[in-house]
């Protein structure tokens, strides 16, 4: 047999457990080896990106969303870590109505995405001091990552790290948003407001801090707008959200 | 063809994540560390910080396992490409990968899968060293696998590993181990397979532990090394001489000090090798 038919045999028996391809590579008890290698590195690979995630879901459903996913989707990237990536998709079609669920595990795997992005340091403020604010453009860190809060998700992944009772899952009054970045070599997490998240979307789109006065001031007025983007950016500056400013 | 590594006659341990306060706060015994390539093949953070850091005080071996060196298909580019930029930042005392298989196509198992000992597949793993060992720049050391199938391919293991070592000048990471795993689960002859292997391409040996599987044994990495696996290390001493040797657990990782007691028999068992090799 050709190498290159072997290997195709062996992805078959591994992802699809195929009798003909089993019959042509050897005997059962190899095989099963690593069959069982194959599932249970992949949902080892989840168990570890999603821990909080399992323990608030339990380890029955975990486990059923894994074996589905690890069937709908065998694995490409070179990296056994991207295993990760793609289990949002599955966790929709396996809990179509748990818009909770979807965001608990999008901030899992977030939080595990900027604890290996790209370095970068914190804006020193003393250089705020040269700053000309009217064509200053400020730079987001490399390991911001976002996305719409509708749900206490938030609350939910918070309470179950810390390993308190979980609040139910409810629906926000008002759409936010959910940011993860990296502070330092620690993952954060922060749930925003629906004017604040779409201030840092609008940032972090053309780094303009005139624009987003300008943003501000309309959804919120002049006075109150440019307040509140001084005390936004007073914030992200302070949590290591900006790594840098220059002029146009 | 690339030269052949030094010898590195140290001992040393596999840096995991239990024990990463040990190697930066303490002064641990050990003459090299060992890690996995792909865990620090990232963009940035608290993995490549922890690096650099032993780097400083420890030469370093980086072990990958994702190089899939046996694939029909050839390397991935992408991969050979970020781990010549780890390859360039650490300085590394050997890399290594495995003579295994796991990727085909777009599929990749992520385990380390048999190869058939057949001319065709040599052809394709030297043809992919050579590739391998040109984008890095340097000459790659390649480790014995564990198996639990044995095709019949015409060579044996250890005169695949022979032929491989002559055509592409690589060397050998030699798994004392999985030596002992594949030995008993397919019914070889331990000492014609260390007769069999080119001894003075071996630059590095492993010693791990393994497990009672319910037909077969599976290397586990997660016991501590075995009389069994530590007698066949004696006679690998006798076929390749002082070379770096180092405990390999992944798995129930216990406290340092246990596996630097580990390491502290293998450093005995040097000893005494070097001793016996002067008086012969």
């Amino acid at each position: 047999m050709k190498l290159a038919d072997l290997q195709a045999d062996f992805q078959q028996w591994l992802v699809h457990a195929s009798d003909d391809a089993a019959g042509r590579l050897g005997p059962a008890a190899g095989l099963a080896v690593y069959q069982n290698n194959y599932r249970g590195q992949l949902v080892a690979c989840l168990e570890h990106s999603y821990p909080q995630l399992q323990r608030w879901i339990g380890e029955e459903a975990f486990l059923g969303a894994a074996v589905r996913h690890i069937d709908d989707h065998p694995p490409h990237a070179w990296t056994l870590d991207a295993y990760a990536d793609g289990f949002h998709a599955t966790l929709a079609v396996h809990f179509p109505r748990n818009p909770d669920l979807h965001e608990v595990a999008w901030i899992e795997h977030a939080l595990g995405q900027a604890f290996v992005a790209a370095d970068a340091a914190p804006l020193n403020p003393a250089v705020l001091a040269e700053v000309d604010w009217e064509t200053a453009r400020l730079r987001l860190t490399p390991s911001l990552l976002h996305r719409p809060a509708t749900t206490n998700a938030e609350a939910i992944w918070s309470a179950v790290w810390e390993g308190v009772e979980a609040p139910q899952g409810e629906m926000l009054a008002e759409t936010g948003g959910l940011i993860v970045w990296r502070q330092g070599f620690n993952s954060v997490l922060r749930q925003l407001d629906g004017i604040e998240y779409e201030a840092l979307l609008h940032l972090q789109a053309n780094g303009s801090f005139a624009a987003l006065c300008e943003l501000l001031a309309e959804r919120l007025g002049e006075e109150e707008g440019v307040a509140r983007a001084g005390a936004f950016l007073a914030q992200w500056i302070s949590s290591e959200l900006i790594t840098g400013v220059e002029a146009d | 063809m690339p030269a052949s590594n030094p010898r590195f006659p140290g001992y040393g341990l596999g840096l995991r994540k239990e024990h990463y306060r040990d190697f930066l706060e303490t002064d641990v015994p050990v003459d090299f560390v060992e890690v996995i390539s792909e865990n620090f093949m990232v963009a940035g953070g608290q993995p490549r910080h922890i690096l650099r850091q032993v780097r400083e005080r420890h030469p370093v071996v980086l072990h990958g396992v994702s190089m899939s060196i046996g694939s029909a298909d050839g390397l991935r580019q992408d991969y050979l490409q970020r781990l010549k930029t780890l390859v360039d930042e650490v300085q590394p005392l050997f890399v290594s990968d495995h003579l295994s298989w796991s990727r085909t196509g777009q599929f990749n198992s992520h385990d380390l899968l048999p190869l058939p000992y057949t001319e065709e597949a040599l052809d394709i793993v030297c043809r992919n060293i050579d590739q391998a060992q040109e984008a890095l720049g340097r000459t790659m050391l390649f480790e014995n696998p564990s198996s639990y199938i044995n095709f019949d391919g015409g060579m044996t293991e250890w005169e695949f590993l022979s032929e491989m070592t002559r055509r592409t000048g690589c060397d050998l990471l030699l798994d004392v181990n999985n030596i002992y795993v594949s030995a008993t689960n397919h019914g070889l002859d331990i000492n014609a397979y260390l007769n069999g292997i080119p001894a003075d391409r071996v630059r590095q040996i492993h010693l791990a532990g393994h497990s009672q599987g319910r037909d077969l044994l599976i290397d586990t990495h997660d016991q501590p090394v075995p009389g069994s696996v530590w007698a066949l290390y004696a006679l690998a001493m006798q076929r390749v001489g002082s070379v770096a040797t180092m405990i390999e657990r992944d798995d129930n990782i216990p406290p340092l000090p246990e596996l630097l007691m580990e390491l502290s028999i293998a450093r005995n068992l040097g000893a005494i090798q070097s001793k016996l090799a002067e008086a012969a």
